[in-house]
């Protein structure tokens, strides 16, 4: 007996107001801005993918150059510590077999790869300082936004300005004394010292966005599920989450962009150990000269991990982004 | 089942007193309406009775115990709320099983299963069980969510307006079936309404709600019959009830600016000035009627017809069945029916008992 009545979706392109020689216009026009802003913002984006690329030659070459040959060269500096070959000793090197690919392409340049760089150990670094600050920062945010939100703290109105303040100055300035604070408490140059700075950091944004989505849903959801024997916990997690989980991806990903991107203190508070990719890819120096295409490597491989996160949740920062406004 | 008691309840928001020294007792199996305009505190009583809110002062019983500690998990009553009623992130069957699932009734997926198609069944929405709660019709929506109500049996169904954002239509056809539901069940309900119809149709008694006062207790023919107060003889009963201003004198009663005048009941307690109430039906058209007036409007409504009758400088409201043939400016003669005057108070507006 199934009589199911699927309601069929609104085709917008047939209303009536959407169809005029005036919104025709309008709307090639918007389309043609935003393509000249996306082309413009990727240009940059281009420069470094082409960049990372070219061969040392290329690479300075004035003008640039669109067409060049591909080469890996840039992300073979980028991962290796190399010496340069005597003149002497390059042609008896050239000449070995036991090269891999990696060796011969860098022995065509002179240089004889002696070991791994620290790349990708500051990649890993970024990656764990990042994701652990993030995924706490959205933890504590969310459960203090439903606090504030949905109870009579006391005090509520000063705590969250107090909240908002810790965003107030330039965090540059504190700098100096986190680093003598970070140094007393043997943080410096730990993963957990800048997970803690970076999620103290996040916290107050955290929890203003997420209160402002926590506010959005109504109570009587939690309140029916309190009725139908659920604890407030549990009320909270079966159906406040859900319902909050597009607010939760968008801060989810401006913490993660702020922690990944963050360079002033991964400078002054990490050097060896815990040290993250922003500080260390500037200073990629190659044997003789910049290496500007192992440092474009270095950039784009710093990008990946976040496009990928981006890309996985660009669903839910749609609406996330745009502040609960546009709907479904 | 159970029974429900609520005594001396007051709760205050700020300066705003929503309830006000409120006492009623809801029987075992009894379905009672509380009827009331917006603001009036209906809500905030269920609220209090769930124990999402509470009160300031007083207790709530169950079979007699203070729940007042009591988790509301654990009171195991039923809200149908008045807005928002199902969780948007879940499918139907699963905002029918969510109940079910709670912790601590450790039912097993099957048996849940056939509580839910059960329950679905009484409220004839199987066919919707695998649908999301996206994009149901309000009346869909809304027997879902007596649906989730019904899948346990609870203490007691807490109902907040269910059928206010319906249609007309629906609305009737969903009353009937909340009647139906009620009377196969047997179970303790408390629906809270602004419709004077659904309580008169669904009640076995009706409590009478106004700014956090309860303003009488009773049985749909009590309420109409003997309201308590102006309030509740204008809230209840379509088209509404006649009132004036009238003064007694010389053992006849007589309202101003008009040619009505009947003669004093014979009781004692009378005074000389007070609110004069009749109800419309009460008001009979017939040409051996010792009272006159002009016609200045009809309502045909089908079932029966609104006379608007101009009486000097008053008007008064009168019904016929079907639909009649006077017509606008023609005079006619009526009779009020005698035993069926109510007297109020004219300041308090409270009834009078004559004795
Ligand atoms: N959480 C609250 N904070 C402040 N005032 C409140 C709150 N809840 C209710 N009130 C006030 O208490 C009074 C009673 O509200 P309640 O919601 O019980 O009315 P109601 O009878 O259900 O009205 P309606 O028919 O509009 O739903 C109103 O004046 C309302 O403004
Ligand atoms: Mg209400």
């Amino acid at each position: 007996m199934a009589v199911s009545t699927t309601s069929a979706p609104i085709t917008y392109a047939t209303r009536v107001d959407k169809v005029g020689a005036r919104y025709q216009f309008t709307r090639a026009l918007r389309i043609a801005v935003v393509v000249l802003y996306a082309t413009i913002s990727l240009i940059p984006v281009f420069w470094m993918v082409t960049a990372a690329f070219k061969s040392r030659p290329d690479v300075v070459a004035i003008p640039p150059k669109v067409f060049f040959t591909p080469t890996i060269e840039g992300f073979i500096s980028l991962l290796t510590k190399r010496v340069l070959l005597p003149p002497g000793m390059m042609e008896e090197y050239k000449q070995r077999t036991d090269l891999n690919f990696a060796e011969r392409i860098m022995a065509e340049r002179g240089q004889r790869i002696t070991g791994p760089s620290q790349y990708g150990q500051r990649l890993l670094n970024s990656v764990i300082v990042a994701s652990a600050s993030t995924v706490l920062s959205v933890l504590l945010g969310v459960l203090a936004a439903y606090a504030f939100s949905r109870f009579n703290v006391p005090g509520k109105g000063d705590l969250l300005f107090f909240i908002l303040s810790t965003r107030m100055l330039p965090p540059v300035v504190v700098t100096i004394p986190i680093f003598l604070m970070y140094q007393q408490l043997r943080l410096y140059d730990t993963h957990l010292g800048l997970i803690l700075l970076y999620t103290v950091f996040n916290l107050s944004f955290a929890v203003w966005l997420l209160k402002g989505f926590i506010d959005e849903i109504p109570r009587e959801y939690e309140e029916a599920a309190l009725v139908d024997g659920y604890s407030r916990l549990q009320a909270f997690r079966k159906v406040v989450l859900p319902q909050a989980i597009t607010g939760i991806a968008a801060t989810f990903v401006f913490c993660l962009i702020f922690a990944w991107n963050e360079y002033a203190f991964a400078l002054m508070l990490t050097s060896e150990r815990a040290r993250t990719a922003p500080p260390s890819i500037p200073t990629v120096l190659g044997t003789g000269g910049i290496e500007w295409s192992a440092i474009a490597a270095g950039t784009l491989g710093f990008l990946v991990p976040v496009i990928i996160v981006t890309f996985a949740l660009r669903d839910y920062l749609l609406r996330g982004v745009t502040f609960g406004a546009l709907r479904k | 089942m159970a029974t429900v008691e609520l005594s001396h309840i007051t709760k205050k928001f700020g300066s705003v007193t929503a309830l006000n020294d409120v006492s009623f007792t809801v029987k075992d199996g009894e379905f009672f309406v509380l009827l009331g305009q917006t603001g009036a505190g209906k809500t905030t009583t269920l609220r209090v009775i769930a124990g999402l809110e509470k009160q300031d002062a007083g207790e709530v019983l169950f079979d007699g115990v203070p729940v007042n500690d009591v988790t509301p998990a654990e009171r195991d009553t039923a809200f149908v709320f008045q807005y928002y009623s199902l969780y948007p992130t879940m499918s139907v069957y699963d905002n029918l099983a969510f109940p079910l699932r709670a912790p601590g009734r450790n039912l097993s997926e099957a048996e849940i299963k056939q509580r839910v198609h059960e329950a679905a069944e009484r409220v004839r929405i199987t066919h919707l069980l695998q649908r999301s709660t996206r994009n149901l019709s309000g009346g869909e929506m809304q027997r879902v969510a007596l649906g989730r109500a019904l899948v346990r049996r609870p203490k007691i169904f807490l109902m907040d307006e269910p059928l206010s954002n319906l249609d007309a239509k629906l609305r009737e056809a969903l009353r009937i079936e909340l009647n139906r539901l009620q009377r196969e069940a047997h179970s303790t309900t408390l629906f809270v309404t602004h419709d004077q119809i659904e309580a008169m149709t669904l009640a076995d008694r009706v409590g009478v709600l106004r700014e956090g006062v309860l303003v009488q207790v009773g049985t749909p023919r009590e309420i109409y019959d003997f309201p308590a107060t102006t309030f509740v003889a204008k809230l209840v009963g379509v088209p509404r009830i006649n009132l004036y201003n009238a003064a007694r004198a010389d053992g006849m009663i007589r309202v101003p600016d008009s040619t009505i005048q009947l003669p004093a009941p014979m009781h004692v307690g009378l005074p000389e000035s007070f609110t004069l109430g009749f109800r419309p039906e009460d008001v009979q058209i017939t040409p051996d009627g010792d009272l006159s007036g002009q016609i200045t409007l009809l309502e045909p409504l089908g079932v029966e017809t609104i006379v608007h009758i101009r009486s000097g400088r008053q008007s008064l409201l009168s019904t016929v069945s079907g639909i009649a043939d006077f017509s606008i400016g023609s005079e006619v003669r009526y009779r009020i029916v005698r035993e069926r005057l109510h007297f109020f108070d004219r300041k308090t507006g409270r009834r009078l008992s004559l004795n």
